[in-house]
């Protein structure tokens, strides 16, 4: 039994007195994935937002690729929860039986509602007429999918076209308050537990969201950069520098809010103040001072904020950006790991430490968290090919393509 | 242009949405546990599965049937609230049927008794305690005391039989010469019914004064305090600990 | 004291407070109703049983032998490895100078061994630990599926045919009370004896405790062992300021019991 053998290790390296039922950690690098992979979702669609609802015209190369990567990222997000499950098979009771007064249970509507009638619709809207045209040019194989993606839709007359955008801005404008909801409540199920000294906390929900924002727009800065050099293009430096100084931003409202959540804990200085601050300067010392606050926070801050207001050569501007926006991804990884695994290093009779045993493998292991985080590229992969994100391959005077007649009744 | 047209795209989303929710629906109803929801928020033959769990322990009052004698002599002894399973172990398959299973008979020493008799200084005061190791070696604990009826062979002499934690505290203190009764008034009764006959404690501050004070007559080594100066309004007691009086 | 008990043995949670306890609820419910399966009201059972359940702990007179951990891993079939309790008992250790040490070699199951540093001990005692049935419990909350209750006996139950596996209630669980169960990947706690005490046995930690540290009866019998116990001592429930409404209650609890 090798759940065992790590559950009788982990009982000798604990210091202090805890409960004997909390030798065994349960939720483990898989639920640290979680709210990683939402937060990236939330983040990206809220950057996407950004060109449909405030106009910000500099951001446009990306939007697409903003939706698509949220897409991608929001079909991986239920994974580890569904892997780090006692029993997988009956996940679907969510749906059955929601218990209306369990923050989980919400889950499953949350996620149909971010996923079916935000995420997918837009992207459905937005792309349909595009669609329509690439399927009469495609072969017999696309030509069938694209077909099946539209719905056998093929009415690309000004009016139709009209409404799809309408249609996208009026989603947009419901899908920012639902990016806001499925992030604040991934941050709502840690912060509600009352048990918990370290998670409860009003601020949690605000503080998930804004570090969504910030890994959100650092994700699709990397990728829009990374794809853009893949493809040997220019990529537009307007643009970058926008997300890079919406990145600084968004990082100082995200570093100012955990500064108050510090300090407000510090100064109440409740009974939890003693085991917490033991645990910060033992367990959690490397991942939150050293990789969060200072690698992951204060590092990109410092060099955004550089390199956005100086006079740095383009090249060397754009490699700063994309350090920057790689050590914010480390630093909200290391967030999620901080909440999640720091709230259950310490007893709930705040008289002592456990450990965190890391499995290699094994489903709740190091590798299947690894597969899960690159699953979301392969599927942003497919999705690029099946849906160009790229202004060059949007098809030609799409305004006047009404010329073809093709009007369903 | 007539204004209430409904787009072709949201008639295709439309069909496609609806379709979406008949088949949840009709899935949901397909489902969902029969007893879901009977009672609350959960499958009431939950219920059910839970009261179904096999007993291990039958409970004293099955035991005496059958074993009246014991359940008599016990019920009146000190083990009067100790169940008969506490020792002999869970017996609900006996009770089913005595041939199947035979309980715990422990007869040698160390089996079951210092298991509660043993010393802990943790344990509340009164209870009976001895160590083992230095409480009649070799003997098993049933040789003395019947575990049905478990009054002492003789009447303690010691207080620390049941007052360990106070007698190993007081070894070690200034006051390790004086006696328990020097100071408690217990009446005899106390050592058969302790809860029922309470000892007493000092109620004079002249008590402590008869070494104390200073014009006590008793050795010049032992500390003196002016009686009318130093604490007026407490006994002595409740504040020092006699016990362990601080040097 | 004795007034606040009362209240506890018929749950009568007004509706105001429940929709506060909800605040997205109301609005899901709204939408979703159809989709509902029960109604609000028989939530927690509200049309109470006569029966209501709870516990009587006099700290006083635990000796700390751990009878009651061995006979509830055996009645309940709890796995013997020493992470998983049903009940278990601590030792606190109050030194002169004030520190405090807590421990529960393998929950107690064997007992203590004698204490180090006799001398330096200001107080010592022992204190057993359980599910405290609460009867505002924060796990049956945090379900999301609704395989955790309460029963209309006050019981709070886990249906391990229906758990998920999510652990979600043992997050929520302030006592440690809970923990999963390597056979069958669900959820699990102290039910009371469940089995036991709707055949009018006693739980079997109660029935083999040696010295009466625990009571165990209804909340709203008249005369019961339990109802001596709240008459005629200062009772204490764990963690108070956070609203579970513990229905395992405790006499002569030292305040550095958490």
């Amino acid at each position: 039994m090798q759940h065992l053998e790590r559950l009788e290790s982990a009982a000798e390296q604990i210091s202090g007195f805890i409960y004997p039922n909390e030798i065994e950690l349960h939720w483990g690098l898989l639920v640290v994935l979680y709210p990683y992979i939402t937060g990236l979702v939330a983040g990206a669609f809220i950057l996407a937002s950004l060109e449909k609802v405030f106009k910000v015209k500099e951001v446009e190369p990306t939007y697409r690729l903003a939706l698509l990567t949220a897409l991608a990222f929001l079909l991986v997000a239920p994974l580890p929860l569904l892997a780090h499950l006692g029993h997988p098979e009956r996940s679907f009771e969510i749906f059955l039986t929601p218990h209306f007064k369990s923050a989980m249970a919400m889950f499953g509507f949350v996620y149909a509602w971010y996923l079916m009638l935000v995420l997918l619709l837009e992207i459905w809207f937005e792309y349909r007429a595009d669609l329509v045209k690439w399927g009469r040019e495609a072969g017999p194989f696309k030509k069938l999918l694209y077909w099946l993606i539209t719905l056998g839709s093929r009415d690309v007359s000004p009016e139709a076209v009209k409404f799809d955008d309408k249609a996208v801005h009026t989603i947009t404008l419901i899908g920012i308050p639902s990016a806001f909801l499925l992030h604040g409540y991934v941050g709502f199920i840690f912060g509600s537990v009352k048990a918990n000294p370290w998670w409860s906390s009003v601020l949690m929900p605000i503080v998930f969201l804004f570090s969504a924002i910030v890994s959100g727009i650092s994700l699709v800065l990397l990728i829009y950069y990374v794809t853009t050099l893949v493809r040997r293009k220019q990529p537009d430096m307007t643009c970058l520098d926008k997300l890079a100084s919406f990145l600084l931003y968004a990082l100082i409202v995200d570093l100012s809010l955990e500064v108050l959540d510090f300090i407000h804990r510090l100064y109440e200085s409740e009974e939890s103040i003693g085991i917490l601050s033991e645990m910060i300067v033992s367990k959690l010392y490397i991942s939150l001072t050293i990789v969060q606050i200072l690698i992951g926070t204060i590092g990109p801050l410092l060099i955004l904020a550089f390199s956005r207001f100086s006079r740095l050569p383009t090249e060397l501007k754009r490699v700063a950006y994309f350090i920057a926006a790689l050590l914010v991804q480390v630093g909200i990884f290391s967030t999620r790991w901080n909440v999640v695994i720091g709230g259950q290093l310490f007893s709930k009779s705040l008289r002592g430490l456990t450990v965190y045993k890391l499995e290699l493998g094994g489903i709740e292991g190091l590798f299947t968290s690894i597969g899960l985080l690159i699953l979301p590229f392969v599927i942003l992969y497919v999705l690029v090919k099946l849906l160009p994100p790229w202004e060059e391959d949007r098809p030609e005077a799409s305004q006047g393509a009404a010329a073809s007649g093709m009007t369903a009744d | 242009m007539r204004i209430w047209r409904i787009p072709d795209q949201v008639i295709r989303l439309a069909v496609v949405l609806v379709a979406a929710v008949v088949v949840l629906v009709v899935v949901r109803g397909r489902f969902v546990p029969p007893s879901f929801g009977e009672t609350g928020h959960y499958r009431a033959d939950a219920v059910e599965v839970a009261t179904a769990q096999p007993l291990r322990y039958a409970g004293w009052q099955v035991c005496i049937d059958c074993h009246d004698h014991e359940g008599e002599l016990k019920g009146r002894s000190f083990h009067r609230a100790v169940s008969c399973e506490v020792c002999h172990g869970p017996a609900a398959a006996h009770a089913e049927d005595f041939e199947a299973q035979t309980p715990l008979i422990p007869r040698q020493r160390g089996a079951q008794c210092p298991a509660c008799h043993e010393y802990l200084s943790s344990r509340p005061t009164g209870f009976p305690q001895i160590i083992e190791r230095l409480h009649n070696p070799l003997q098993p604990c049933i040789e003395c005391h019947d575990p049905h009826d478990p009054t002492p062979p003789q009447v303690p002499e010691s207080c620390a039989a049941c007052h360990a934690q106070i007698a190993r505290t007081k070894a070690v203190s200034h006051h390790v010469a004086l006696e328990c009764e020097i100071c408690h008034d217990a009446p005899v009764e106390h050592r058969e019914q302790p809860r029922s006959f309470l000892p007493k404690k000092p109620t004079q501050r002249e008590f402590c004064g008869g070494c104390h004070a200073e014009d006590a007559d008793s050795q010049a080594e032992i500390p003196r305090i002016d009686l009318a100066a130093h604490g007026e309004r407490y006994l002595c007691w409740q504040c020092h600990y006699p016990h362990h009086p601080e040097s | 004291m004795a007034e606040e008990n009362d209240d506890r043995q018929f749950p009568r949670r007004e509706f105001l407070a429940k929709v506060l306890q909800l605040p997205c609820s109301a609005a899901v419910v709204a939408v979703l109703g159809p989709l509902a399966v029960s109604a609000e009201a028989s939530e927690d059972g509200s049309e109470a049983s006569e029966l209501y359940y709870g516990m009587g702990i006099q700290v006083d007179r635990c000796i700390g032998c751990g009878k009651c951990v061995e006979a509830c891993k055996a009645e309940n079939d709890v796995p013997r490895e020493p992470y998983y309790f049903r009940t278990w008992v601590e030792r606190y250790v109050i030194h002169n100078d004030g520190e405090v040490s807590v421990d529960s070699p393998l929950g107690g199951i064997r007992g203590f061994p004698p204490l180090e540093g006799e001398s330096e001990v200001l107080r010592s005692f022992f204190v057993p630990k359980l599910c405290n049935q609460c009867d505002n419990p924060p796990c049956v909350q945090v379900c999301p599926v609704g395989a955790t209750f309460k029963t209309v006996d006050g019981v709070v139950l886990v249906d391990s045919d229906y758990c998920i596996g999510c652990r979600y209630c043992i997050q929520a669980c302030p006592y440690g009370a809970r923990y999963l169960d390597p056979r069958t990947h669900t959820a699990d706690k102290c039910t009371f004896c469940y089995h036991r005490i709707e055949q009018g046995l006693l739980p079997a930690c109660v029935e083999v405790c040696p010295t009466g540290a625990r009571v165990f009866g209804e909340l709203g019998a008249l005369a019961s062992p339990l109802r001596r116990l709240m008459r005629m001592s200062p009772l204490q429930v764990l963690k108070p300021y956070l609203n579970t409404e513990p229905k395992v209650f405790y006499s002569k609890l030292d305040g550095e019991v958490r």
